[in-house]
């Protein structure tokens, strides 16, 4: 009897790209539940329209690439980059604004370097900062979380933190502000913890390792906890960032993105604490309320050095 | 009495590999079934090794059972006739490696015997002796790899191991014909292993097999406590696979690593398949060759999966026959050699026993499912967290990708044992291991290549050298005749 022939191994787990990427969109259900629950339907219409128009690009820059479409815009990443940026942005945000952001993401930030596995960085995270770069005002504008949270619109918990500083005022003081919630910002605490949620159930799953998110945590939350404890009135603690801005987002979703992270697992440790070390940097020095963006695209650019220095010791060599 | 002695090791035994169901339950719920000489033997000079052996026979040869009929050379071993009658042919034939030179021996139904094949008074031989007389036995690596076995343990004596090492760790999970053995004919291994001890000069033997195997175990110390020889013990693993890839078992019992390039003996250590140690008994105890191996049968595909024992040179298709042939619903989608994970799809079941077919897998789609259609890999480093000789195997395939040599180099192509466990858990369904295979295929041309360059290059400087001092002889010959010339044109004046 005659038999088809078949490269060794004969036989795979199956455990596909598609699969994976639905688990993470799974666990981001939280996420956007809590932000629909605090602020409104905004967040559901963003999400929808992030999902539209990244698959729109996906489709558009690989009938310009002459790719074939079918199986590329059914493995879920570009709507996974669609959610997450989607996640990021002020729920409040204008429609028209998002749309650029994220054909922007999947055109530039995906498709300019060859696509799924070939881009150097987050593709969401491009997004983002090309937004926050060119669109500070709208991007940085969040309502305050509340019965009322269509009237109210402000300053985030970290930006107000970080002004209040400047303008002399003390950290009781600052605190006390509205923005302000038990743990790190009011409302943002919440949507960290339902990434946190998120996160655990990744985590669980093995669709990520804890290699990124606990160094990431780490990378923040130590250098937090030293400043505040050399100086409490300058730095705000480790709970506070923590619980605030995009940590728990940036930490299982967004840095844990493994086509722009490291690819070892010493890498990803050193990957991991880059980014929550910047991040940590950016809050508390730089001219952005949150730095969980710019430390991911900083950390992209720091990956062909750490794929280099962290190649590990082949079984059999000194 | 002897006690075994028992070593549960707390630490990981293996960095990454995988957990995978056992198949291994049907075959092994009847005990080994004897097949048939088959009426034609097809005896493939390589058996499975790599090496063809040299045959010593031609059409027409009248053989008979135990009679040589190819000589070993390099990475093969002799191969003896299994049954009694005459040589049909030598000549290309389908081989589980695809195709190779096959002698093919027509059956009279006789079974006679090679006068003269006699047992071995092993222990009364010195190493030197017995590592000669069991090189005239055929044995070869049982475990699929088919090298000679008095080839590896005359290494070993050479360059003084201390352990031998009996494989027991069956890994790939449909192949349960080592368990079937050490279940049914422990005693055979025991005395196999104390014969290569003495022929090898290690001071004593591990025998290694993995948890999921509790009544070879008990077998085995039954048979171990009725030997009563103290240099023997059982090392108890947990069924991981690849660990019975022979440098992860070796780094496993001893927690040594077997340099990359370097074999065992480097570390102390020879391995051996515990269907060999059994091979060994038999030659020494009834004077016998290789001649048999035990064969699992088994897959949805096949009606009564079975272990079988059957005469190298036998069909596979008579393997399947013996076992109810193949079943109709679900049809078998593809015939293995081997096991799901190493194994090698054979294209038709015309091919022969070898010394190095463990298993025959008559899989169907539901027992192995084709790959999905490859998409990009997104660097997500499972490969990495599975492979068991800490490879990157996401970055050496992008460097396999780019043919980018330095990189394949610098990721360790060559320390990849291609156990496929990254093709396993790869998400974008990348055949990586075809892919290092081919790398590896294109690095050693282009190392020929580049061998081939530098010889032709100092052949050229070679000839321009030679060139040059042929002219520079001329020269100076010239040089002194005008001299000459001129001298006597100046005596002249």
């Amino acid at each position: 009897m005659e038999f088809p022939t078949s490269a060794s191994p004969q036989v795979i787990a199956g455990y596909t790209v598609p699969r994976v990427m639905f688990q993470v969109l799974l666990a981001l259900a939280p996420v956007l539940a809590v932000q629909v629950y605090l602020y409104g339907p905004g967040p559901l219409w963003l999400v929808a329209v992030a999902c539209v128009t990244a698959l729109a690009s996906e489709a558009l820059a690989l009938a310009l690439r002459r790719r074939p479409s079918q199986a590329a815009l059914r493995d879920g990443s570009v709507l996974v980059t669609a959610v997450l940026l989607a996640l990021a942005v002020p729920p409040l945000l204008p429609w028209w604004l998002l749309v650029f952001g994220t054909a922007f993401a999947v055109l530039i930030g995906k498709h300019a370097y060859g696509g799924l596995g070939q881009n150097p960085f987050n593709p969401a995270m491009v997004g983002y900062a090309v937004l926050l770069v060119s669109f500070p005002l709208e991007m940085t504008r969040w309502p305050v979380p509340g019965p009322e949270w269509d009237a109210l619109t402000g300053a985030t918990a970290l930006d107000a933190l970080r002004t209040g500083l400047r303008q002399g005022y003390t950290m009781q003081e600052v605190r006390a502000g509205a923005e302000f919630g038990r743990l790190g910002a009011a409302g943002s605490e919440w949507v960290n913890l339902a990434a946190l949620a998120g996160g655990a159930y990744l985590l669980g799953r093995r669709i990520i390792r804890w290699q990124i998110p606990v160094a990431m945590l780490a990378g923040l939350a130590v250098p937090a906890a030293l400043a505040h404890g050399l100086d409490p009135g300058a730095h705000a603690g480790a709970t506070f960032h923590l619980a605030s801005g995009a940590t728990m987002l940036g930490a299982f979703f967004i840095a844990t993105d493994p086509v722009s992270a490291a690819t070892s697992d010493r890498g990803r440790l050193l990957y991991g604490a880059g980014i929550g070390l910047v991040t940590w940097i950016i809050r508390s020095w730089g001219g952005y309320p949150d730095g969980v963006a710019f430390a991911v695209l900083l950390m992209n650019l720091a990956v062909p050095l750490l794929d280099r220095v962290t190649v590990p010791r082949i079984h059999g060599h000194p | 009495m002897h006690r075994a002695g028992f070593r549960m090791s707390a630490r990981p035994v293996l960095r990454g590999g995988l957990r995978l169901e056992s198949h291994k339950a049907r075959p092994l719920e009847h005990s080994v079934q004897l097949l048939p000489a088959p009426s034609i033997a097809v005896l493939a000079l390589d058996q499975g090794s790599g090496e063809e052996a040299r045959a010593v026979v031609t059409p027409g040869t009248r053989v008979r059972v135990g009679t040589r009929v190819a000589a070993g050379i390099g990475a093969a071993a002799d191969l003896h006739s299994p049954v009694s009658g005459e040589v049909r042919a030598v000549e290309l034939r389908p081989t589980a490696s695809g195709q190779g030179t096959c002698i093919v021996v027509a059956s009279d139904g006789r079974d006679e015997r090679e006068p003269g094949l006699a047992p071995l008074n092993w222990s009364t031989l010195d190493g030197a002796a017995l590592l000669e007389a069991l090189a005239g036995g055929g044995l070869a690596g049982f475990g699929g790899a088919a090298f000679p076995t008095a080839g590896k343990l005359a290494l070993a004596r050479v360059a003084g191991v201390e352990l031998l090492l009996l494989n027991g760790a069956e890994c790939e999970p449909w192949i349960c014909c080592d368990d079937a053995l050490l279940r049914e004919r422990a005693s055979d291994v025991v005395l196999g292993t104390r014969v290569m001890l003495a022929a090898c000069g290690a001071t004593r033997a591990t025998i290694a097999l993995e948890d999921d195997k509790p009544e070879a175990r008990a077998a085995l110390e039954a048979a171990l406590a009725a030997a009563g020889d103290a240099r023997l013990a059982i090392v108890v693993l947990p069924a991981v696979f690849p660990l019975g890839a022979e440098g992860l078992l070796i780094a496993a019992v001893t927690g040594r690593e077997v340099p990359t390039g370097a074999l065992p003996p480097e570390v102390g250590v020879v391995c051996q398949n515990v269907g060999t140690a059994a091979a060994v008994a038999r030659y020494v105890s009834a004077g016998m060759p290789a001649l048999t191996r035990l064969v699992t049968v088994t897959g949805s595909g096949v009606r009564r999966p079975a272990n079988l024992e059957a005469r190298i040179g036998t069909p596979v298709a008579e393997l399947v026959a013996a076992c109810g042939g193949y079943g109709d619903t679900p049809p078998a989608a593809r015939l293995i050699a081997g096991g799901s994970l190493t194994g090698r799809a054979l294209a038709t079941d015309a091919v022969p026993v070898t010394k190095g077919l463990n298993c025959v897998l008559v899989a169907t789609a539901a027992d192995l499912p084709w790959r999905e259609a490859q998409v990009p890999c997104i660097r997500c480093g499972d490969c990495a967290a599975v492979c068991p000789v800490a490879l990157l195997p996401q970055q050496l395939h992008r460097a396999a990708r780019a043919d980018d040599l330095a990189g394949l180099a610098r990721f360790g192509l060559t320390d990849c044992i291609e156990c496929g466990c990254c093709d396993y858990v790869c998400p974008s369904a990348i055949p990586l291991t075809a892919g290092f295979r081919a790398a590896r295929e294109r690095q050693q041309l282009h190392e020929a290549e580049r061998r081939r360059a530098v010889e032709t290059k100092a052949r050229y400087e070679r000839h321009r050298r030679r060139q040059g001092e042929q002219a520079e002889a001329e020269r100076r010959a010239f040089e002194a005749a005008r001299r000459r010339a001129q001298s006597d044109g100046a005596g002249r004046a």
